[in-house]
């Protein structure tokens, strides 16, 4: 147990090098006049 | 100088920090804070030395102590990787975009469609059209499960009934091929009345609403031709497909510009309309509603406001709302993968104009030389695919120094396009306000889910890739 940090999540990028990329989450555009889905608004479609 | 393989961060007080590679984030106290200004991994006794003064060397040495188990975990300087082979060099068709009207029942000030021509003449979609781009897309993706298909405009609702007809034949067409056709549209609301709303609401088309906050902002910026308000009309629509869905599939959205800086405000007004909520900032080069730098400031201030209030009220002080763009997966994001192929125009996603040109997304259209064939044709520009599905935050010099890149994916194609002429430049005043409002989110997130892991109840943001929740009896509640 740490005093000082409080880690939040685990490592989820770089664990997905060999496993991702099944292509099935929807595209993700980022300009201002749709709900600008960006990458990093979205969930895996497989969790 | 804080090491490139992590980046801190500061909201309203709250501290955390990004491991930029895993996605690991920590929240930490401002010893840690500060240690981590100088910290590499391996300079214990640099640290030390720096920081005595201000903390005892016992402190230091503990703290340092907990960052080195945290590398050891592969939770902090995780290191760099190349691309992988996940990210295949063959795109698939993953969305399409149906500009079916170029026409608009408004003329708002800062339209980036030309007040819905897109820069040419007024011109609506044909239904031959329309089932031709539903064909294009199915044969596109292949084996893929999922298609998206964004009704667009314009305003789509000024031709009600070739959206009718290629809603009925994307529905007709998901049977026999098995898909699993997402539908959106995009409107005004000012057109919404009980028939078209019924027909959106058995066909599960999920609806991005538009609204630039309250009355006198969204009149001053969202006018009819003749410049009288729309506000009351769009409201009134609104209002009524949102109670007709419960509570469930839409979002309110809106724009803020250089007039409207105080934007949380203006998103705290949407909430008296609808609780799911996304605000962005307007693109511009030299148009008088451009922002500045030196709105920066006060637009960084508004973020930090929105989030403490956002986050009040999830702890119950208050009726708790959805801002979009605080909404991030903190453990189940994209993977790798999809981080590159980041927004997808130009590879995966395609803007379909009502005359059948192919573009890479509906930002560009009007923009000749990004012509990618017809729907009759095909896509021919097989150099400008490859162009788009390569230009990624691995390959773009400023992507790759930025601790961001993993979240943005690179920001818009068609923004670094308008502004710097090249689709590897990023738009970099956008590339700010990114970054200020990811940080926000990266933080909100973080304390929610150590509230609940602290045992109060889960008040994360559902995040759900826009699906249409279909059967939902009772009313949306957080």
């Amino acid at each position: 147990m740490k005093k000082h940090i409080k880690t939040v999540n685990k490592a989820m990028i770089n664990k997905t090098l060999r496993t991702g990329g099944c292509g099935e989450c929807p595209a993700s555009c980022q300009s201002a006049c749709k709900t600008s889905c960006t990458v990093g608004n979205q969930v895996c479609e497989h969790k | 100088m804080e090491n490139q393989l992590i980046h801190r961060m500061k909201v309203n007080g709250d501290l955390a920090v990004l491991d930029v590679n895993s996605g690991a984030v920590h929240l930490i106290d401002q010893t840690v804070y500060d240690i981590l200004g100088i910290f590499n991994g391996k300079n214990d006794d640099e640290v030390v030395a720096a920081l005595k003064d201000r903390y005892s060397e016992e402190e230091l040495r503990e703290i340092l102590g907990e960052l080195h188990e945290l590398q050891e975990e592969g939770l902090l300087f995780s290191p760099e990787f190349d691309v992988p082979e996940t990210f295949a060099a063959e795109p698939v068709l993953k969305s399409l975009c149906l500009h079916v009207a170029h026409d608009c029942n408004l003329r708002c000030k800062y339209c980036f469609a030309g007040t819905g021509d897109f820069g040419g003449k007024r011109e609506l979609m044909s239904g031959e059209t329309g089932r031709k781009a539903i064909d294009f897309a199915i044969a596109g993706s292949r084996k893929r499960r999922n298609l998206e298909i964004d009704l667009f405009g314009g305003e789509p609702l000024v031709n009600f009934g070739v959206v009718q007809e290629i809603i009925r034949y994307a529905r007709k067409r998901e049977k026999e091929t098995g898909k699993n056709i997402k539908l959106t549209l995009t409107t005004n609301g000012t057109l919404l009345n009980d028939e078209n709303i019924q027909f959106l609401n058995e066909n599960r088309v999920m609806v991005v609403l538009s609204l630039d906050g309250g009355k006198k902002m969204h009149d001053t910026m969202r006018p009819f031709p003749n410049q009288s308000g729309s506000y009351d009309a769009a409201v009134r629509g609104f209002k009524k497909i949102i109670r007709s869905r419960k509570g469930w599939n839409y979002y309110l959205r809106g724009t803020y510009t250089h007039f409207s800086t105080h934007f949380a405000d203006e998103v705290l007004k949407m909430t008296e309309v609808g609780k799911e909520i996304s605000m962005e900032p307007v693109v511009g080069t030299t148009e008088p509603y451009t922002l500045t730098e030196d709105d920066l400031p006060v637009l960084f201030a508004e973020y930090d406001k929105l989030a403490a209030e956002y986050l009040k009220r999830r702890r119950g002080g208050g009726e708790p709302f959805d801002f979009f763009h605080f909404n991030v997966a903190l453990d189940n994001g994209p993977c790798v993968a999809k981080r590159l192929a980041g927004c997808g125009a130009g590879h995966e996603y395609f803007a379909i104009t009502p005359s059948g040109e192919i573009y890479p997304c509906h930002q560009f259209v009007g923009r000749e030389q990004y012509v990618m064939g017809t729907l009759d044709t095909g896509i021919v520009r097989q150099d400008l695919v490859k162009k788009f599905r390569n230009t990624h935050v691995m390959t773009k010099p400023e992507c790759r120094q930025c601790w961001a890149r993993f979240f943005c994916s690179g920001g818009c194609h068609a923004n670094a396009d308008l502004v710097n002429g090249d689709i590897a430049k990023p738009y970099g005043f956008g590339c700010k306000i990114q970054r200020k409002r990811l940080e926000c989110a990266i933080v909100l997130q973080a304390l929610l889910t150590e509230d609940m892991k602290e045992g109060t109840k889960d008040m994360r943001p559902e995040i759900d890739n826009f699906k249409f929740q279909t059967g939902k009896t009772e009313e949306k509640q957080k």
